[in-house]
């Protein structure tokens, strides 16, 4: 792979992060506990839809054939997504959407940071639009892991399990492969080690803070970044791409 | 009409009577998204958007085009930048009075906001995470009224 193909691939990567994550919270549009959270959810979901926009676009322009961001977002199966497996695994509860937010942002609002660094323009340019963005709905995600850990018994109970789900999907931020490599080595692009370091540094504050328990080191799942997802992804993207994929080129 | 019979100054003229889709109080210029305007033998507009998801962004654009030509302007370019991303502080201090006279509390680096409608600096916070990116709720507790104040992003 030549260091323009990686570019467009990573630029894919962070795209379909974007895009996934935006989905599934786009899922609990009308069915948040309280109106000031319906507001805030449906606004952070269209920053990342705005996100996946800027990063898909890059792509196709980095990529030169022609292509839209429709094209991407709409147009590929699963196995074409490379999108973390964290960010497919279904909403669950509150507290599981949540605890989902909370670790994935946790690591993004870093990575876009190194991001911000990078040599290539594009990306530079739109992390630092983006990093505003999820810096803010870090903010969110933590103050509500915050309340919800040391909330009544049960919220305790509820989100100490959600954290011990969905950590085994955690690894995969920081496992860096060959493409993480080659954006780091060529690109000045994040190192995938340090920001674990950061990451952990974070969430053991924010962690101790919700009174809640880090869970143990474990086996990790992996596979989103390659293509390999689990069952979720396929149902998800059926909805999503049910009218591109009926109506090609429908718009309005 | 062809951009050498125009000066800049004009385009300007034209553009603050663009509303922003959202406030509509507030002009495209108020806003501070017109980064810079060009006039050679095209027009060229750059704008920014206010934040990555903005919907507003495509009918701002066509808004745009749309006064341009209505001017008589028939070679415009608009090009979008995001660096340097957009912030509160590009809001033209006509723009904060005009959001405040709209009952939007304007972005303030002091710690006490004042209630749009009456004035008091008795307001609490109801939620940090409002409508939008930009907007937090809140409540003023002389007059009880809720409003929108918009933060400095």
């Amino acid at each position: 792979m030549s260091n323009e193909q990686a570019l467009i691939a990573y630029t894919l990567r962070l795209a379909d992060n974007a895009l996934i994550l935006s989905q599934r919270m786009v899922e609990l549009v009308a069915a948040e506990p309280e109106l000031e959270e319906e507001l805030a959810n449906a606004n952070f979901a269209l920053d990342f839809i705005g996100q996946a926009r800027m990063l898909y676009s890059r792509a196709a322009e980095l990529e030169g054939q022609g292509k839209s961001e429709d094209d991407f977002a709409f147009m590929r199966d699963e196995n074409e997504f490379r999108n973390l497996l964290l960010l497919e695994q279904p909403n669950g509860h509150f507290g599981d959407a949540l605890v989902r937010q909370y670790l994935f942002e946790a690591f993004y609002v870093h990575l876009l940071d190194a991001l911000t660094r990078c040599s290539d323009s594009g990306l530079s340019e739109i992390a630092a639009r983006a990093i505003k963005e999820v810096t803010y709905h870090l903010r969110h995600s933590a103050q509500w892991l915050i309340r919800l850990g040391d909330g009544t018994d049960l919220s305790h109970e509820r989100a100490q399990k959600s954290l011990d789900d969905f950590w085994r999907y955690t690894g995969e931020m920081f496992a860096a492969d060959e493409m993480d490599l080659t954006i780091q080595a060529e690109y000045e692009g994040p190192d995938l080690a340090a920001i674990q370091e950061l990451w952990r540094r974070d969430v053991e504050k924010t962690v101790s803070e919700a009174t809640l328990t880090l869970p143990k080191d474990q086996w990790m799942a992996s596979g989103g970044k390659q293509g390999r997802h689990s069952e979720h992804l396929g149902f998800m993207l059926a909805e999503m791409q049910y009218l591109q994929r009926s109506f090609p080129g429908a718009s309005w | 009409m062809v951009g050498a019979e125009l000066d800049k100054a004009q385009v300007y003229e034209w553009l603050a009577l663009v509303p922003d889709p959202e406030i509509p109080v507030l002009s495209i210029l108020d806003l501070g998204i017109v980064r810079d305007v060009t006039v050679k033998d095209t027009v060229t507009v750059t704008l920014t958007p206010t934040y990555s998801g903005c919907p507003a962004t495509e009918a701002i654009e066509s808004d745009v085009l749309a006064a341009l030509t209505g001017h008589g302007v028939d070679d415009i370019v608009i090009k979008r930048v995001l660096s340097p991303p957009w912030t509160t502080d590009w809001i033209s201090d006509d723009g904060r009075e005009k959001l405040r006279r709209y009952g939007i509390a304007p972005p303030s680096r002091s710690r006490e906001i004042a209630c749009p409608q009456c004035e008091s600096l008795d307001t609490e916070r109801v939620s940090e995470f409002g409508s939008t990116a930009c907007k937090a709720s809140w409540r003023c507790r002389a007059c009880l009224e809720p409003f929108e104040y918009f933060k400095c992003l």
